[in-house]
Formats: C-alpha cells, structure tokens, sequence
C-alpha cells in the first residue's frame, strides 16, 4: 500500500480517486486491471455527438475554478477545421488552498491520459499537451515516465490500443506564475512567452494554441471523463446535486484536525466536511469564517456555512465553489492579516497588463498592511472595500477580481476585527491617529 | 555554451514538441532546464537560447522577469523556498519562514557566503492540506516544524 498523504475518510465517495493507494496504482498495468481503457474503447464507438452528449448530460463542471459546463466547452470546438485541434491540460494548479491535481497526477496518471485520448475522439484531435507549474517537477519526471511507458506499450501514438486512433502527449512546465493558471495566458506562456491574458472572443475553442481549435480543461475535469463514458452522463450526474453533476476532490485545510483533500459527491454538506470528513476543529475552537473554494473565493462567516457545497448554492450565499480549496478558519484567526496576505499574493502574481489589477492590488496591499499594523482611521477601511469594488469587472482577466472579492467579503463581514485593530493599537499608545 | 547530454536530450525532444515554426514554446521550460544546470540565467545562457529559437535576447528577457522561478542572480546549492500563504500563514508559515531567515542568517532572496543554501518566500505552492510547507530546490517538506527545518539544513550542509 502506497503512502497517501492524508488517510481517506469513509465518508468519501471515492470515483476519481479509487485508485489512490493502491499498489503501484500509476502503473498501466494496474490501470488495465481495474477497468482502464474500456471507457476509450467505449468512446471510439460512440462516436464524437455521443460522447459531447454524455458529457453535458453528466452536468460535469469545470473543477479549476470557473465552473462552466464541460460539454457545452466541448461543443464549441469546430471539428471540420482547417487547422489541427490541440487537447490542452491545465495542470498548472496554483489557487492557494487548492492541492488535488497535484495527487490526480501522482496516484492516477493513466485516468488523465484516458481523459484527454477520450476529449481527442470527441474533438478530432491528435495532440495534447500538460501543462504543469514548475514547482511540480516531481510530477513532470513523473509523467514523463508514465508517458514513456504508455508510447512503448502502444498506448499513446500511431495506433492507440490498437485500435488505429492517433494521438501523442508532450509535457511542458511553467515556471512559476500563478496568472498562467487563466486558459488564455497559459496559452500565451505554452507559446513561449510572458503569460498574459488573451481578449476573448475570439475563445480558445476556435482560437487557442497557435491560433489552432483548443480544448482546454483542468486535470480533474479530464479525470471525471472516463467514468462518464464509462458508466453514463446519468450516472454521474446523479452523484451530485441538479446541474452538479459528480464529485470534487475537495481540499480541506486550515484549522482543522485532519487536513486533507478528500473526494466528496458536489451537494456535500459543509459543515459536516468540517466537523466529520476533516474531523473538527482543534481543541474545540470555534468556526470563524471559511474561504470555500480557493483565495479568491468570497469568505463565508461560520453562521453562513451551513449549506450544500454545490456551484449554486454557494453563488446564492454570495461565494463560488471555485477550485475545491476549502480553507477553514476559527477563532483565533486575525481575518485583517488574512486580507493582508491575500492581498500579497494577488499583487505578487498580478501580470500588470491591467491597470486596475496591477495598481489596485499594489495600493490594496500597502493599505492593508498599514491598517494591520494599527494606522489609519474608519474612513481607511471603508476605501479598501471601495477600491475593491472599482477592480470588479474592469480587467482582462478574473485575477483583478479573485483579488477584490474576498477583499470586499472580509471588510464587510469582518469590519469590526479593523476597527478594532486601530482601537487598540491607538489606546495602547502605538500609533498616533489623526 | 555546453550542455550535459542529458541535458541537450531533453532540449532536442523540446524542439520537437511543438508545431514546426513554433520552436519558441520551448523557450520556457528551456530556460527552467538550463537553471537548474548551471545556477542561474546567465547572460551567455540568454543569448544561447536566443540563438537557438531565433529570437532576440530581448524576447527572453521579458520572459525571466515574468516568472518567478527564473533567476538571473545565482541561488544557492540548496534553494529554501518557505510557503506563507493562506493555508501555511493558518498553520505557522510565518514564524517558519523567520526561524528558517535566523537558522541560515539571510534574508528573503539571499545566499548565504559559502553558497550553500538561499531563501525565498514563496506563494502557494500546492501543498495546502500539509501545511506548513516548504519546497528544497525541487523536493517537497510538509508539515515542517522549526525543529524539521533545522535538522534538514544540517542535514544539507555537509553535502558538497
């Protein structure tokens, strides 16, 4: 038994990570064994429609933080092209909170292979790269070995299982920048070049790598797809809740008594992910405020996290599901140092090709970390909030506002913890107000 | 400039990787390949790739300074990159980070004289649910107390 990096819950409901733990599980070997590659040889007889309409039955998501409906992003790739299509994978995992593709590609390599062979059929196309952040070198060396292995087994290239379909795999690696996780400017740095983000239209599905058709999707959007094909759109799609089809590896960090990214049905109960599949929070603290699916998610105050961690409850509550990164937060928990840091990153990784993102979130910061520090006045936390909601909607990308969403959320939900700070830095005599 | 075969293997494959006419995509990770070889980007490493993608140095430039893990100053032998985001700051990251600045006596972006180790304050690097955590060059540290991070530099300096 391989060493997983958390232990799994029985809670789980364990599809696209049934594999974790068992021996040897990246071996095709084992992936033969245990139902690989039927699903691709399903595919080839279904055909392209079928398989587009599978998917959309199945009401798969995509899980890199968007959501948007995977079979409609498949439908939209023209087939008849003049131009080869490219099958794009999104590894390049880097929302803070989120390490699940991370353990997709480790544990169950071969499931992403198959999902991505399966997206080539549905799409016509004979190419797909993986795109992985440099900090993952150990998957790259990784996968470079499980491609090796899948070409000389006759698994990846001219004759696919023999079966006669085509298709080859390259693996590229970023190099450190989260904006690179945005499909456009992951298209730009695939190219060679800084990772900014592209104007859309026209979209990656008629214009992407290239300037060629591209399909491109994150690692546990390709992983779901061998068990569509396999078991039907319905199947999965009843996993979940309507419109949420399937499972998330959802990952749950911060305070809680066992961290770890545990595969549950979309539709799960949040607080019972907490308090049983995590295990609660140390030493009986209480729940303060949870982020539900990455950074860049607004933050929930524990009175509002009981609900269904589905895309559209968590849109009503006024956040997003995002990339599955759950970060949990109790009581002792400094939400104006939380702003802080997260403002940090967002200005670290801002790609600066929007005004309003690179110097929002450069003024975000430095107003954030004088008001963490004790200084300013009320009017001080009024205008982060504002500058905030100035960023919304006015850059190319989603990265100016996955900076001021959770801006905004903690201000306002947590506006006293600032006043607060300033009050009591101003009576100790720390800081001098006015 | 010279490669290790090895080395020169892996950009030969890279040129192959990508549609003809479209060698430049190999750029990124070329850079990345080639650091890991000889320390940093060095002005002669620039104008080698240049030339081998035949594009201008200025086009490689602006793409070091866009990633984060592309340097142009030599690190050290052992690269010590401490996570603080949100899921490392909920569990320690930040008084790692300080412990890890005081056990090697540098800052954020500093080598130490003997060029051993460097130290760098990393943005999440995907290790949220064993945090705090933190990469050595390549290799990933979870759950790292001060006490684990000092035992790892020890264990690191006597490697020549």
């Amino acid at each position: 038994m391989k060493i997983l990096y958390n232990e799994p819950s029985p809670l789980e409901t364990r599809v696209l990570s049934r594999r974790f733990g068992l021996e040897n599980s990246e071996r095709l070997d084992t992936y033969l064994a245990t139902g690989g590659f039927e699903a691709f040889r399903k595919a080839l007889e279904i055909g392209p429609d079928q398989i587009i309409s599978e998917v959309k039955t199945s009401a798969l998501r995509g899980r890199g933080g968007a959501g948007f409906p995977t079979g409609m992003k498949w439908s939209f790739v023209p087939r008849n092209h003049p131009k080869p299509r490219y099958i794009i994978v999104n590894a390049d995992e880097s929302e803070p909170g989120t390490c699940k593709d991370r353990l997709l590609m480790e544990y169950d390599p071969y499931q992403l292979l198959e999902g991505m062979l399966i997206a080539g059929i549905a799409v016509d196309s004979r190419k797909g790269y993986i795109y992985v952040r440099g900090e993952y070198r150990y998957l790259i060396t990784h996968l470079e070995r499980v491609v090796e292995e899948a070409y000389s087994r006759g698994y990846l290239g001219k004759n696919v299982a023999g079966t006669g379909f085509e298709f080859d795999v390259y693996l590229h690696s970023g190099a450190g920048a989260y904006e690179c996780g945005e499909e456009t400017a992951l298209l730009d740095s695939l190219e060679g070049k800084r990772g900014i983000p592209r104007m859309k239209p026209p979209f990656p599905a008629v214009s992407g790598a290239w300037q060629s058709p591209t399909l491109l999707n994150n690692v546990e959007t390709f992983s779901a797809v061998p068990h569509i094909i396999l078991n039907g759109g319905q199947w999965f799609a009843g996993l979940g809740t309507p419109k949420n089809g399937g499972t998330r590896l959802v990952c749950i960090s911060g305070h809680v008594n066992k961290p770890g990214v545990y595969e549950l049905p979309l539709g799960y109960p949040m607080l019972k992910a907490i308090y049983e599949v995590a295990g609660g929070i140390p030493g009986g603290r209480k729940l303060k405020a949870v982020i539900p699916g990455g950074s860049s998610c607004p933050v929930l105050r524990a009175a509002e996290c009981d609900l269904a961690m589905d895309y559209d409850s968590l849109a009503k509550a006024g956040s997003m599901l995002g990339s599955g990164g759950m970060v949990v937060m109790d009581e002792t928990t400094d939400m104006v140092r939380a702003a802080l840091r997260i403002m940090a990153f967002y200005q670290h990784e801002s790609c600066g090709w929007c005004i309003p993102c690179r110097e929002g979130t450069a003024w975000l910061r430095k107003m954030l970390a004088r008001l963490d520090a004790g200084i300013g006045t009320p009017a001080d936390i009024d205008l982060v909030g504002e500058l905030s909601k100035n960023m919304l909607g006015r850059t190319f990308c989603a990265l100016g506002d996955a900076a001021a969403m959770p801006t905004i959320s903690i201000v306002e939900k947590f506006r006293d913890e600032f006043e607060a700070k300033l009050q009591s830095y101003a009576a100790a005599g720390l800081v001098q107000v006015g | 400039m010279t490669f290790s075969a090895e080395l020169e293997a892996r950009f030969a494959k890279m040129m192959q990787s990508y549609p003809p006419g479209r060698e430049r995509s190999a750029l990124v990770p070329m850079l990345l390949y080639a650091q890991d070889e000889i320390g940093h980007v060095s002005e002669a490493l620039i104008l080698e790739v240049a030339a081998r993608l035949n594009i201008s140095r200025l086009d490689v430039d602006e793409v070091i300074g866009y990633y984060s893990m592309l340097h142009k100053r030599p690190l050290g032998k052992y690269h010590v990159q401490v996570c603080t985001n949100i899921s490392c700051l909920l569990a320690g990251g930040e008084q790692l980070l300080e412990h890890a600045k005081k056990s090697l006596g540098i800052g954020h972006k500093e080598v130490t004289p003997d060029g051993q180790f460097s130290l760098e304050e990393v943005e999440c690097m995907g290790a949220c649910c064993w945090a705090p955590a933190l990469e050595i060059n390549y290799d990933f540290h979870h759950f790292v107390t001060p006490e684990k991070l000092d035992q790892l530099i020890a264990s690191l300096e006597k490697v020549q």
